[in-house]
């Protein structure tokens, strides 16, 4: 039996199964459970008492299809209620197969369509940075096919030359994008002046190294490899 | 109506932009929630105000969704984005951003556009957005101003840096020779009898060719520089004041744009309605000078008065 608070990693499969109905289920969806648990369990500074403080690091969450991890995760750190989970997708439910903003506590973004979260992180990173507050992170998660959207090099490149260390951003990659990255996709957040780092997902040690590592005076980049999408 | 009474005499350049720079210039230095963002156009008018605010005055390239983004994020923290470029490139190139970066994160900023709709006719099509307020109309909870004079951008503006609201701003470089009373709904302008043959609305620029198109005649003319939220109770009231419930809106930009607002307006009686704007129907492939599009789209004081004349019969 998980405890009783399902609070802890090995609670998150049992959380995504009150959505999902199947908790052995490993859909792409949990590509990001990884990332998701390292890094509300390890790096950003964010609780449910300081939704609102101004000085929190700030989540966003680009991909945001398949966002069962995602509720569990929110679950198991105080946001949600469990029971919430199991109305997953209901008409009235705040939980919807994209996180909308307004209704998840804890989302920092609305998302679904593709190549939005970059852009809404670099003006939160511009904005605390205007307002005199350099501590506060601004981490936003994609994914691999997601930097198909011409959006995100917008972002990408400005980013970089404004030299944003208070913004990363986390890249999954399942390699799901059609096309390709040649070179890899470390490689287009380098040459546009940001720290890039990969790592594999699984491997919570060498994320939680590679989210933390100095980066003075650059955005940071971190690729997280998964296994390709499995369905 | 003579070729010498039509569009010259009844279009007084404006200098919105400038007066836009000013008051956006002001506030940075006496508020410390505005934060204006950039994608070249204009940016060498915002020089001095970058210089002093230099974390507030962002220029992002020429990279039109990563500014309506960029807003969206500035917004989240708190700020008050003011985001300004070329009316296509700010309501068409980057909708979806506008739709979700900002409505859908229930955050608002002020969009301010220069062009019109085709202002910089020379430059053809692909600097033309009359189809800009019909775009952000499909959207909830916007305000849309479309001042008619220079003076009356600081009135517009002011309160809307102020607030937390979605505002588009559409700047014109053509408009009336007087500022008109704005933020307060539909202003009437000259009042028909209580036999009139019904209401003219003219909104921003088109007030005073409506004004020349009209003279003479039984109607009243409203002037109207704030079309969303859409004043329908003013309207209502005028319409029913006057002798006919008919009314003829003419706006700077597509046709029947605020058609639907007129009906509303109207439920509770039997009425007309005619809307002039630039016609739907297929797309001008001139150049040349803006007077040249308001002739060829009947948005000229003979255009109108013709239009008119048809509209509310002897």
């Amino acid at each position: 039996m998980p405890t009783k608070t399902f609070s802890r990693y090995a609670d998150l499969p049992a959380l995504i199964g009150l959505m999902t109905g199947d908790e052995k289920h490993r859909a792409a969806a949990e590509s990001t459970l990884d990332v998701l648990w390292v890094l509300y369990d390890r790096v950003l500074d964010v609780s449910p008492e300081r939704a609102d403080d101004p000085g929190r690091d700030r989540f966003l969450l680009s991909k945001g299809h398949g966002p069962a991890a995602y509720y569990a995760v929110l679950a198991a750190k105080g946001f949600l209620d469990v029971p919430t989970l199991r109305r997953w997708a209901e008409f009235d439910s705040p939980l919807g197969h994209h996180p909308d903003r307004v209704l998840v506590p804890g989302a920092e973004i609305g998302s679904g369509s593709l190549g939005h979260g970059l852009g809404l992180g670099l003006g939160t990173a511009l904005g605390l940075r205007a307002q005199g507050r350099p501590e506060p992170r601004v981490v936003v998660l994609l994914g691999d096919a997601e930097l198909d959207e011409g959006s995100n090099h917008e972002a990408i490149a400005v980013a970089g030359r404004f030299g944003l260390d208070n913004l990363t951003a986390v890249v999954i990659d399942n390699r799901s994008a059609s096309l390709g990255w040649p070179g890899g996709i470390a490689d287009r957040f380098s040459r546009e002046g940001w720290a890039a780092r990969s790592t594999v997902a699984r491997d919570h040690t060498a994320l939680h190294e590679a989210l933390t590592a100095p980066h003075h005076g650059r955005p940071l980049a971190v690729v997280a490899r998964v296994n390709p999408k499995e369905w | 109506m003579t070729a010498t009474a039509t569009a010259p005499r009844t279009v007084v350049p404006q200098q919105m932009r400038e007066s836009f720079i000013d008051t956006v210039t002001a506030a940075l230095d006496t508020d410390p929630r505005p934060a204006v963002v950039l994608a070249d156009i204009s940016a060498d008018n915002f020089v001095q105000a970058a210089a002093r605010h230099p974390e507030r005055v962002v220029n992002v390239g020429i990279r039109e969704q990563l500014m309506i983004g960029v807003a969206g994020g500035l917004a989240l923290t708190g700020m008050r984005p003011v985001v300004h470029t070329y009316a296509p490139f700010l309501v068409e190139r980057p909708f979806e951003q506008v739709k979700l970066d900002l409505g859908h994160q229930d955050v608002g900023a002020v969009l301010v556009s220069v062009g019109a709709s085709y202002d910089g006719a020379g430059m053809g099509r692909t600097h033309m957005a009359p189809g800009d307020v019909a775009l952000l109309d499909t959207l909830p909870g916007w305000t849309v101003h479309v001042p008619g004079h220079a003076a009356e951008v600081p009135a517009l503006l002011g309160p809307a840096l102020r607030s937390d609201d979605r505002v588009y701003l559409r700047l014109s470089t053509r408009g009336n020779a007087a500022a008109r009373p704005v933020g307060q709904g539909l202003v009437v302008v000259r009042a028909g009898s209580a036999r009139s043959r019904g209401v003219v609305v003219a909104v921003g620029p088109m007030l005073d060719r409506v004004l020349a198109a009209t003279a003479g005649m039984d109607v009243t003319v409203g002037y109207l520089a704030t079309v969303r939220p859409f004043d329908r109770v003013g309207l209502n009231a005028a319409a029913a004041a006057a002798g006919h419930a008919d009314v003829m809106i003419v706006e700077p930009y597509l046709s029947g744009t605020s058609a639907h607002e007129v009906g509303e307006a109207l439920s509770d009686r039997r009425h007309r309605q005619l809307c002039l704007g630039v016609p739907r129907g297929s797309e001008l492939r001139g150049y040349g000078t803006p007077d040249d599009h308001d002739r060829a789209h009947g948005l000229d004081a003979a255009g109108i008065a013709a239009a008119a004349r048809d509209f509310f019969p002897e």
